[in-house]
This record gives C-alpha cells, structure tokens and sequence, in this order.
C-alpha cells in the first residue's frame, strides 16, 4: 500500500497535492495494465472508474455506423482518462483502448465521489486539477474542429 | 529573418526556364518537384525563401523552396494543388519546363538559434518550408540545445516526408513528434492538436528558439501556447503567406500591416506580428 500511495502521488496529475488527500486517494486506487487493443472502457458504459495513465498509450475513439472508428484523441504517460465518472449519469461517451502496453491507475468512481462529498477540500482539489485538463482538451477539440490543414490552408 | 539571399541581379520579374527533373508523389495533392536550371547554376538559397514558380500560360504563384540548402545543384519545391496555377504546377512531368525567379524574403534565423534549445514547429504543408533549415540544423546539430520537430496533419494519410520524419526521429539528436487531428485505427501515434504537443517537450523556455509554419490558426494557439511556456515573443518565428505578385516588394499586394511579407518576409518575429495576427482583415 505504501508504495502505492508513493507511486499515486508521484504522477504528474496529482503533482504538489496535500499527503494526507492522497492517503484518501489511494483507498480508491488500483494499479492496472492493459495490452495493446484491450480497452479500458466501452461508450455507454458505466463509468465507474478513472485512469491515470503511467505508461503506454491510449486512444479515445469514436464510432459511427458504416464507417471505420475515429481517433480523436491519443492519451499518454502523465495524463488522465476520462471525466464522465463525475457526470449524471457516469456513462461513457466514447471508447478508450490501449494501443501500447499501458500501466495505469484506476480510481474506483463511487468511492472517489464520496470521499469528495465527505471532504470538500479533497473534492475542490481534485476539480481545481481536473478542470484546466478538461479546458484544455475542450480547446484541442475546438480547433480539431476547425479543421485547419483543410484545402483552404497550408 | 536573417542572411536572405538576394535574387540574382538580373531582372528579377523575369522568370528563367527551369526544368522539371524529377516529380515525387508525397500525397493525394502534393508533389515535390526537383527543378534545374536551363542555363547556370542554381543560386543559392536561405531555408525560410520562396521562389516564384511560374507555369507558362497560366500564372505565377510563390512557392518555398524545400530542398537541402546545401545542395546548390538544383531547387526543390514542394507544392500543393489548390487552384489553377498549383494544379498545373503538381501536375508537371519531370523534363517539362517551368519559370522561375527568386529566391525572395527573409530566411529562418537558423544562425542565430545556435546556442538554444530549438522547436521546429510545423503544421500541415508547413513542414516543406521548414525542412531546409531542419537539414540545416541537423547538419551541425552540435551547435544547438536540444533540438525538437514537432509537426501536425489532419490525418496520417496527408503527413509530408514520412520516411525522412522516421530517420529524424530514429536520430539521437533530434526529439521527432508528429500527430494528427484524428485518425482511423491504424495509427499509433499522437492523436490532438500541434499546440498539446509543446507541453510534452523538454526545453528551457528562456534560452529557446522556435520556428512556426502552417496554417495561420495552427500559428496563433502554437504561439500562444509556446508564450504560455515562458518562450519570449522575439524567439517565436513564422513563415507568413499573402497573395503575391511582384515578389519584390513593389506592388503591395501581399501587405500584411507595415510589411510587406515578400520582402520583410515570410519569415517574421512574431512580436512584431501578434496584434496583426490578431485582427481579421488583415
Ligand atoms: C511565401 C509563400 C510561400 C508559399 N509556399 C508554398 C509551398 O511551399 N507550397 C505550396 O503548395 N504553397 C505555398 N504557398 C501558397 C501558394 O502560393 C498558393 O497555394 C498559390 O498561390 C495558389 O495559387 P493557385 O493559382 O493555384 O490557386 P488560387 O486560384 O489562387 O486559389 C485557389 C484556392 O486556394 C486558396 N489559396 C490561395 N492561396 C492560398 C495559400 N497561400 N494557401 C492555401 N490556400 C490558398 C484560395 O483561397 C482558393 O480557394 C506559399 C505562399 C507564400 C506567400
Ligand atoms: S508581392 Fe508585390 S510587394 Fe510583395
């Protein structure tokens, strides 16, 4: 447990945070591993874990009928997977697959939720962390979104 | 911005003849021609310069030339068909003749990077007008900190250059990232936009140099994003396009505010050019 609790702290995500949070957080944490092609989770369901990735790669995907999956995101080591465990109705909306041998942790989405409730410090904490990766990642789509190396432009 | 050559002292809104001798195919649009000189040698040229291809009968459109500088046998453009002239230009066959005159504009300030980390950071086609001053850098990468291509394309199937990326990257001396906005999943690499990538890099923002070239949007987040990792604006160069015609800095038609990008240009501090880039018009 000791060098799990060490291990949890030292990934980038929880960079700085307070000790004594990741004594609680690491009461929610299982370390994983994924082989290539193994996913992590499937849209629709239930999310009730969050990763952070330690090593490998993970790719968010995206499916439509008919047509070959979209990646339109790759995860890798020091980043996190996922924030529909913190949304009604914690489902997934989209497909996350390890495209490497990925080793990650995952933190049990109920039993972070509640101690989050329990100790709103530990919960403001952890949103003032989740949020600029979220902004981030909003921003990245929007500008995927424009599609810039379209043939309008360089 | 630095050590631009100047065209040869003839007329320089002549094009001379210049053959196509070879045409590689880099993806569904883009080709890369090399072209020889008719008569003469080849001049010499600045990574970061463009020539002026003209396809005879049709019209003339600049283009950077994205050949090795240390080569001075021929020029190598690498080009993508968007309109008339490019088409006509990626449709060449080798022996075919083109017009060309140049090299016009301003250079990579490949000299004065020497002694910095240097991101070479580039978007789409961008790669092509960046690739001389990475053949330049690479050459003599010893003189440089770490040393970084970061480059970005809608999809795997329209990167440039892949099997000379896989080389870089394969090489000690250069830190080699390329990514897509999406992909189907064949790919394995980094999937999200250029800017995502400046934060997985190690560099010392206050002794760090960057050169930027694609599209102007990719231009501005990397910008920002490299402004947001303490990298001082007057170390952030971009290569800038704007319609052309005389390329000599006559006819003001590729004014871009006080510059004119074809003679004070491509290449541009990007202190001098952020509040420009931020207004629509211009
Ligand atoms: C300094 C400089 C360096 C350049 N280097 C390269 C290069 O290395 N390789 C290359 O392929 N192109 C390069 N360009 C862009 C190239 O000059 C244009 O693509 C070309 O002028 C288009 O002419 P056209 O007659 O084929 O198309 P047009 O008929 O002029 O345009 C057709 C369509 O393409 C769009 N278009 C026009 N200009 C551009 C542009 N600059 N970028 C993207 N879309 C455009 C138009 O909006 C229109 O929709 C460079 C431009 C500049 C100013
Ligand atoms: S193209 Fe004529 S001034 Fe630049």
């Amino acid at each position: 447990m000791e060098t799990l609790e060490r291990l949890l702290l030292a990934h980038p995500f929880l960079a700085g945070i307070d000790p004594a949070f990741g004594r609680l957080l690491v009461g929610c944490t299982r370390n994983l591993r994924f082989a290539p092609g193994q996913y992590l989770f499937r849209e629709g369901g239930p999310a009730d874990e969050f990763y952070l990735i330690r090593e490998g790669r993970v790719a968010l995907e995206l499916h439509a009928p008919a047509r070959p999956p979209i990646i339109i995101a790759a995860l890798g080591a020091g980043e996190l997977v996922g924030a529909s465990w913190l949304v009604p109705p914690y489902r997934w909306g989209f497909d996350a697959k390890a495209t490497t041998n990925t080793r990650a942790f995952g933190l049990d989405a109920t039993c972070l939720r509640e101690k989050c409730d329990a100790d709103h410090h530990l919960g403001y904490e952890m949103m003032r962390r989740l949020l600029p990766v979220m902004v981030r990642r909003m921003q990245a789509a929007r500008q995927q979104m424009l599609d810039v190396y379209g043939h309008t432009s360089a | 911005m630095s050590a631009a050559i100047a065209p040869s002292p003839a007329d320089p809104m002549l094009p001379a003849p210049w053959r196509v001798r070879a045409v590689r195919r880099e993806t569904a649009d883009v080709a890369t021609l090399d072209l020889v000189p008719l008569e003469g040698d080849a001049p010499r040229f600045a990574p970061g310069q463009f020539n002026m291809l003209y396809a005879f009968g049709i019209g003339e459109v600049p283009v950077s030339v994205s050949g090795d500088p240390a080569d001075p046998t021929r020029f190598v453009h690498t080009v993508r068909a968007v309109g008339a002239v490019s088409t006509a230009i990626v449709a060449a066959a080798p022996g075919s003749v083109l017009g060309l005159r140049g090299p016009f504009g301003s250079a990579w300030p490949v000299d004065a990077a020497e002694g910095h980390d240097l991101l070479i950071v580039a978007g789409g086609l961008g790669l092509a007008p960046l690739r001389p001053a990475i053949y330049q850098v690479l050459a003599g990468s010893e003189r440089f900190g770490r040393i970084a291509v970061l480059y970005g394309g809608r999809g795997p199937a329209e990167l440039l250059f892949r099997d000379e990326l896989a080389a870089w990257g394969a090489r000690a001396d250069v830190t080699v990232a390329v990514t897509v906005d999406h992909s189907d999943p064949s790919w394995h690499g980094h999937v999200g936009v250029v800017p995502a990538l400046i934060k997985k890099m190690d560099f010392d923002p206050s002794n760090t140099m960057a050169l930027l070239c694609g599209p102007e949007v990719m231009l501005r987040f990397t910008a920002t994003a490299l402004r947001g990792a303490g990298v001082a604006a007057d170390h952030i160069f971009l290569s800038m396009e704007r319609n052309m015609k005389c390329a000599i800095g006559l006819c003001g038609h590729c004014q871009f505010g006080a510059d004119f990008v074809c003679k004070d240009g491509p290449v541009l501090p990007y202190d001098r050019i952020a509040a420009r880039l931020a207004v629509r018009e211009i």
